[in-house]
């Protein structure tokens, strides 16, 4: 792996104030992969994209790029270009002349800077596109701008600084595919920074999922899905029920006043641990089958399945399923195996998990505008 | 609906519209009347022939006026620069020195000068000599003259400057360096064509006055460099020529238009700036 890496981040610290964003931060980036760094507001993951671009300097720790470190290196000598959150495009140029922008500096000939920008603004769909004033574009047609105007340097390796935030639902799922394409058709290597899970899963290589300034969890897409490391990355990645448990044995764990086989072991004898079951592997059955029983307190139709939240023993789990039933229904519940995914206890154990207080609009709330994250 | 909204805004607008016609229109209607009539009221071309021998005033005017502007505009871009890079405390601050001055009056500030530059009490001669040093003759020269002109109207070429830049994205620079823009590039590509709205309007605010000011000329001067300012001046308060006098204003109006146009075609054209 280490062979192959393009960027190595190693002992990484930051400090702004007395406030600690980055923590000892190691990471090796594949050429040519892409990979997301994904992770809630203030988790650092910004802040290391800005120290691999040169606009930070950490505190500790060094850059290493192509095995040389680059710790001195200013950002215009770096062979990494940024793709900027509100994109950062320059009024004073038309589409052409933005695009061109790091071609002059580079004093490339015209008639080669006219076929690099021709083919970087086919390349994002923007043919003819030339002399259009920069503010008379739509919020998509100026990432494209952005996306041409980096890739028309040739880097090695993209930046990407949460580019889709600001564009809408529909826009943004067309622009990840589009992203992904030019990605593998050019062959370089990607890293996204976002705080979309969504997002993160779908275009991934790698995803980096971190918080507080660590990373919790490094691996592909359905390993950070399948097997979370900690409560936070169940919780930040998709939906789950977190529950106590207790390893009975190995592949036996016992939660939620049941005893359940599962597929995990290596845990000690009755040692505590976190389980997660996502709520899509829970099958609704009648009362008296399953492993469990609750009632259904609420129920939110979603379009492709129902969403109900259920009382089981006093914890609300979160079960997704295609039958409906009603508010106040009994049911019994049964979940297999593999559907269980056990986790050591860490210090996230008990901060999440439970659908209590859960609310669709509660959900947002404590999501905050990702625009503010870091800066101050 | 349409029509009901029009004669609303009709009414909201009027007292501009009085105040435009009253305090912009009129008097210009007045220094048209007056540069073509003569004391009686006839009409004639006598008022405009005879600026002929105004020329150099004109010209020396317009030089002083470009130097002025110049002196100002290198003076003021650099620390228009170094205050929007500060913290927006320090930059309050700077502002408000900048604006300081502005505060006091005109005429006490031109004074002051006099006491600064003057030959045998002047406090810069006073200085030297004290250190031994020969006298320096500054008073009622070309330099002083100028040198009251800047004095005056730096703060009206820095403010505009600074508050376009003080506007400027940050991550727009950052974008420049991410390209490959060293520090002089992203000045040179990215500050200085993204500030020119505020060049542009800087040069008028410092340019018009400028060309048209009379009492630093007299004061600075001693009167051996005479601009149109003065003329005109003198035509009112001491020839009671109040035709020549309209004659050679909307001489210098026109003027100043044109130099505005000329200035806006070199620089305005392709940034699509108000002035």
């Amino acid at each position: 792996m280490n062979e192959t890496a393009i960027i190595e981040l190693k002992n990484i610290s930051v400090t702004f104030g007395d406030n600690q964003v980055l923590n000892d931060l190691n990471l090796n980036i594949r050429d040519k992969e892409f990979i997301t760094l994904l992770g809630p507001s203030g988790c650092g993951k910004t802040t290391t994209l800005r120290i691999i671009a040169g606009f930070i300097d950490p505190d500790e720790g060094e850059v290493i790029f192509d095995g040389k470190s680059v710790k001195h290196l200013p950002p215009h000598k770096r062979q990494v270009n940024t793709i900027f959150q509100r994109y950062a495009l320059f009024p004073h140029l038309n589409v052409y002349e933005n695009v061109a922008f790091g071609l002059r500096i580079r004093r490339i000939p015209e008639k080669q800077i006219k076929e690099t920008v021709e083919e970087m603004l086919a390349l994002v769909n923007l043919k003819g596109f030339n002399k259009r004033n920069i503010n008379s574009l739509s919020g998509g047609q100026q990432q494209r701008v952005a996306i041409a105007r980096a890739l028309a340097v040739k880097p090695r390796v993209l930046l990407l600084d949460e580019p889709l935030g600001a564009l809408d639902l529909k826009l943004r799922k067309d622009m990840q595919v589009e992203l992904k394409n030019i990605q593998q058709r050019l062959g370089i290597t990607f890293i996204y920074v976002t705080h979309d899970q969504e997002e993160a899963l779908s275009m991934s290589d790698t995803v980096v999922v971190m918080d507080g300034g660590v990373i919790q969890q490094i691996g592909s897409p359905m390993d950070i899905y399948n097997e979370p490391k900690n409560a936070f990355v169940a919780d930040f990645i998709g939906e789950s029920n977190i529950l106590d448990g207790n390893m009975l044995d190995d592949c036996l764990v016992r939660f939620s006043g049941a005893r359940f086989e599962c597929l995990d072991k290596g845990f000690a004898k009755n040692e505590a641990v976190d389980v997660v079951v996502r709520p899509e592997d829970v099958d609704v059955v009648p009362v008296g089958q399953g492993q469990l029983k609750g009632t259904v307190t609420s129920v939110t139709f979603k379009g492709v399945h129902y969403e109900i939240i259920v009382d089981i023993g006093g914890f609300k789990w979160m079960i997704q399923t295609t039958d409906f039933h009603a508010e106040g229904s009994n049911i019994g519940l049964y979940i297999e195996p593999d559907a269980i995914h056990i986790m050591k206890k860490s210090e996230y154990s008990g901060m999440f998990g439970d659908y209590s207080s859960f609310s669709d609009e509660f959900d947002e709330l404590s999501d905050p505008d990702p625009d503010e994250e870091e800066e101050a | 609906m349409k029509r009901h909204s029009t004669s609303r805004f009709n009414v909201i607008a009027s007292p501009y519209a009085v105040w435009a016609a009253l305090f912009i229109i009129a008097p210009l209607i007045f220094v048209v009347y007056y540069s073509f009539t003569d004391a009686s009221g006839a009409f004639t071309t006598e008022n405009v022939s005879a600026l002929s021998k105004y020329l150099p005033t004109f010209l020396r005017s317009i030089w002083f006026g470009i130097v002025a502007t110049l002196i100002c505009l290198v003076i003021a871009y650099p620390t228009a620069y170094l205050i929007s890079q500060k913290t927006e405390n320090i930059q309050r601050t700077m502002v408000l020195l900048v604006m300081l001055p502005m505060w006091m009056s005109f005429l006490i500030r031109t004074y002051s000068w006099m006491a600064i530059l003057e030959d045998e009490n002047g406090i810069i001669n006073g200085f030297l000599a004290s250190l031994g040093l020969p006298r320096v003759h500054m008073i009622n020269t070309s330099f002083a003259v100028i040198l009251g002109m800047v004095y005056n109207f730096l703060p009206y070429m820095i403010m505009p400057i600074y508050s376009v830049m003080a506007k400027l994205d940050r991550s727009m620079v950052e974008a420049a360096q991410d390209l490959g823009g060293s520090r002089l590039t992203v000045i040179r590509r990215c500050i200085i064509p993204m500030s020119m709205p505020g060049v542009v309007s800087g040069i008028t605010m410092v340019f018009v006055p400028s060309v048209s000011t009379f009492y630093i000329s007299q004061k600075l001067g001693g009167g051996a460099f005479d601009l149109i300012g003065d003329v005109i001046e003198r035509q009112f308060q001491q020839s009671y020529n109040y035709n020549l006098g309209a004659a050679l204003s909307l001489v210098l109006m026109v003027l100043i238009l044109i130099s505005m146009a000329v200035m806006n075609r070199f620089t305005g054209d392709e940034e699509g700036m108000a002035i």
